[in-house]
C-alpha cells in the first residue's frame, strides 16, 4: 500500500479525468480503470481487480463505489476518499452546470442526436467491461458456468441479481470455480 | 396531478413554472438533515444498484419529485458523463437547498458506502488469500461478469431490432478498441463519439 502524495495525486488525476469519459454511467469506465491501475501502474493484479469489482457489486450502495475499494487497496483510507471525490466531484459540477442549460433544449435536434449517438458507445464500453472482468475471473469451466448462469438469470428473469450472487458465492466456497 | 398538456411547448412552460415555484410534488421542501438521512437510507438499502431505491424514496415515499420530474432528471444525467445516480443526487440537492443541499445529498449517498468499502478493503487485505474466501470471491467475480453481459445485452436490445447500420459498427468498434486492443479510452472516445453523434444527426433527418 502506498499512500504517499505522488500516488494520491496520480490517483486523483486519473479518476477525475476518467469521470468525464464515463459515457452513460460509471460502468463504462471499468476498462480504462483496469488499463490505468493494472496494466500501466501495476498497482494490483488482474485477479485482485476482478475480486474487488465483485465485492463492490455485491455490497449495498452505488456500484461506482468500486472506486473507493480500488482506491483503498492502492493507497489506504486516503486513497478511498481521494478516488471517490475524484470520480464524483468533477462530473457533479458539470451535471449541475449543464442541467441549468440543457433542460430548456429537451426537444432540440442536436440534443437528441447527442443522446442517441452515445448509446452505441455505452453498449460497446459495457461489453468491453464484461470481457475484462470475465477474462480475469473465468479460469476454468466452473467459472464459465457461473458467468453463463448469472447472465441467463439476470437477462431472462426479473428476480434480484443478488440471488445469483449468493448462489455463486456458495458454489465458489465449495470449490466449484 | 396537473391537468394533461396537449402541446410540447405547453409542457415545458408548465414545467418551468413548476421549477420556479419549487418542487411540483405535494411534500414541503426538505431540510438539509432530511436530505442527508434520506440518501443515507437509500445508500444502505441499495443492494444491486441504488437507482430503483432512489426513485422509490424520491417519488413514492417522500414525494419530493413527481414521476415526470424524476424521469427528466434521470434522462439528463444519463446524457452526461459520470456515475448517473451520483449526478442525479447532486443536481436534486442543489435544486432543493443550494450547494449545502447538494453536499448533504452526496454525503448521505456516498458516506456510508465509503465507510463500508474501507471495511471491506481491510478485510480483503487481511483475509483475501484464505482459500475459502478466495473461492467465494472467484464465484462472485464470475457472477459479476455474467451480470454485466446481461446489462450490456439489455441495453443493446433496441439496437438489435434496427437493421444493420452505423450504430452497430460504432458499438463493435468501441468494444474492439477498448476491450480487445486496450487502447486509451479518452483517445477512442475522441474519435468514436463525434462519428456516432454525426450518424445520429443524419438519421434524425431520415424520419
Amino acid at each position: 500500500m502506498r499512500n504517499d502524495a505522488d500516488t494520491l495525486t496520480a490517483l486523483f488525476l486519473q479518476f477525475a479525468i476518467l469521470s468525464f469519459f464515463a459515457v452513460g454511467g460509471g460502468g463504462s469506465a471499468v476498462p480504462e480503470m483496469h488499463r490505468q491501475t493494472v496494466e500501466i501502474a501495476q498497482w494490483l493484479t488482474d485477479r485482485q481487480f476482478s475480486e474487488l469489482f465483485a465485492i463492490a457489486q455485491a455490497a449495498p450502495g452505488p456500484n461506482i463505489m468500486f472506486v473507493a475499494l480500488l482506491g483503498h487497496f492502492i493507497a489506504g483510507v486516503p486513497g478511498a476518499v481521494v478516488a471517490t471525490v475524484a470520480m464524483c466531484g468533477p462530473s457533479c459540477v458539470l451535471a449541475y452546470a449543464v442541467s441549468q442549460v440543457v433542460e430548456r433544449f429537451r426537444a432540440a435536434r442536436w440534443r437528441i442526436a447527442i443522446q442517441a449517438g452515445l448509446v452505441p458507445v455505452t453498449i460497446g464500453l459495457l461489453a468491453a467491461s464484461a470481457l475484462i472482468i470475465a477474462r480475469a475471473a473465468d479460469h476454468d469451466w466452473g467459472g464459465f458456468a457461473i458467468t453463463a448462469g448469472t447472465f441467463a438469470f439476470v437477462y431472462w428473469t426479473s428476480l434480484s441479481p443478488l440471488l445469483a450472487f449468493a448462489v455463486a458465492a456458495l458454489l465458489g466456497l465449495s470449490g466449484f470455480a | 396531478m396537473s391537468k394533461p398538456n396537449s402541446t410540447p411547448s405547453a409542457v415545458s412552460a408548465a414545467e418551468r413554472d413548476a421549477s420556479a415555484a419549487g418542487p411540483a410534488a405535494a411534500a414541503p421542501r426538505p431540510s438539509i438533515t432530511d436530505l442527508f438521512l434520506a440518501f443515507a437510507g437509500v445508500s444502505l438499502s441499495g443492494f444491486g444498484g441504488v437507482l430503483a431505491w432512489a426513485r422509490r424514496m424520491l417519488v413514492e415515499n417522500k414525494r419530493w419529485m413527481t414521476a415526470r420530474e424524476f424521469n427528466n432528471l434521470l434522462a439528463l444525467c444519463q446524457f452526461l458523463p459520470g456515475p448517473n445516480i451520483v449526478n442525479l443526487c447532486a443536481v436534486f440537492g442543489v435544486r432543493m437547498r443550494g450547494i449545502p443541499g447538494a453536499l448533504a445529498c452526496l454525503l448521505g449517498l456516498l458516506g456510508p458506502s465509503v465507510v463500508l468499502m474501507i471495511a471491506a478493503g481491510v478485510l480483503y487485505r487481511r483475509f483475501g488469500t484464505l482459500p475459502e474466501l478466495h473461492g467465494v470471491l472467484s464465484g462472485l467475480a464470475a457472477a459479476a461478469a455474467g451480470m454485466i453481459i446481461a446489462t450490456a445485452l439489455k441495453m443493446a436490445e433496441p439496437l438489435i431490432r434496427f437493421r444493420l447500420g452505423p450504430q452497430h459498427a460504432v458499438a463493435l468498434a468501441t468494444f474492439l478498441t477498448v476491450g480487445v486492443l486496450r487502447l486509451s479510452l479518452p483517445l477512442v472516445l475522441l474519435v468514436v463519439v463525434p462519428v456516432s453523434i454525426g450518424f445520429a444527426w443524419l438519421r434524425s433527418y431520415e424520419k
